[in-house]
């Protein structure tokens, strides 16, 4: 196997609705902690998500992984779940806000199983960045990450 | 350490095919990127380099010289060529230099080690699209 790493990062976008909301919260509390975010009505975002993936440049593809089945899998597992979603009635937020950061764990959750369903010991998921908006987004490289201060 | 980036453009046409296979395998595996007539892509290089600031001139690299190298480099070999046929190091259909985005990162930085004077090549990140890219931060990694 080569020993040349490359990143290899896509972006996926999805349009969804959320509400920021605790219910554990009184309607002042989530109001003051979420401001027009708690809009009981909800509001939408265009979200854009970059996935980084790394690993060996396969000398007989020159491929990190194979573009197609990303696509493909991201078609099955993510944008056909999140798009043109409200995010609150996902089964994946019904024990936690949707806020980007949880998002971002979200698709962390979802992405490594794109991983550990391909056949290549040293693919790695890298990092997830999600775009709320165009002024907005977030990063997350898994748990126990080493701190990128 | 200050790390400086300047982008470039290219615009190029290739295809994937690796000839160790039958056209049914490369079908498979590289779906329309397999079209032997080929196709193409706007491309956008960013070049990263990393050194200190000069204290007399500011400067980490001298921008000018950084766009010159990147520009007789890659740019006059790449612009408006077809990367499988005019470009040496994936016009030997060597199945180990398909230009995938992950292998033209590796060839450009290859291209551009030890020309940039006063500062370090720190990453080479090629978009083959606005929505797909490749990074590449040297061998041995």
């Amino acid at each position: 196997m080569s020993r040349l790493i490359a990143h290899l990062s896509r972006r996926y976008r999805f349009s969804a609705s959320h509400r920021l909301h605790v219910d554990a919260l009184s309607e002042e509390e989530n109001r003051a902690t979420f401001g027009k975010c708690n809009n009981p009505f909800g509001h939408g975002h265009n979200y854009v998500v970059e996935i980084t993936l790394s690993g060996p440049v396969d000398p007989a593809t020159g491929m990190v992984a194979n573009l197609g089945d990303l696509d493909s899998f991201t078609q099955r597992e993510m944008l056909s779940v999140f798009d043109h979603a409200n995010l609150n009635m996902l089964e994946a937020f019904r024990d936690r806000v949707t806020t980007t950061e949880n998002v971002c764990i979200e698709m962390w959750s979802i992405f490594s199983r794109f991983v550990e369903s391909i056949d290549h010991p040293q693919l790695k998921l890298e990092r997830i960045h999600v775009e709320e908006t165009g002024n907005n987004s977030f990063d997350y490289f898994g748990e126990g990450a080493p701190s990128r201060s | 350490m200050i790390l400086l980036t300047r982008k470039a453009d290219f615009s190029a046409a290739h295809f994937y095919w690796n000839p160790a296979w039958s056209e049914e395998e490369n079908v498979r595996v590289f779906g329309k990127c397999a079209n032997r007539q080929g196709h193409g892509h706007n491309y956008t290089l960013e070049i990263t380099v990393a050194g200190e600031v000069d204290p007399v001139s500011g400067f980490v690299v001298d921008l000018k010289q950084l766009k010159d190298i990147i520009e007789r480099e890659v740019v006059s070999v790449y612009d408006h060529r077809h990367l499988n046929f005019e470009v040496p190091e994936f016009a030997t259909m060597n199945p180990a230099t398909i230009p995938t985005t992950e292998n033209i990162a590796i060839a450009i930085w290859r291209r551009l080690e030890g020309k940039i004077e006063h500062a370090k090549l720190h990453r080479v990140r090629v978009y083959e699209m606005p929505d797909l890219f490749a990074d590449f931060y040297g061998e041995g990694l």
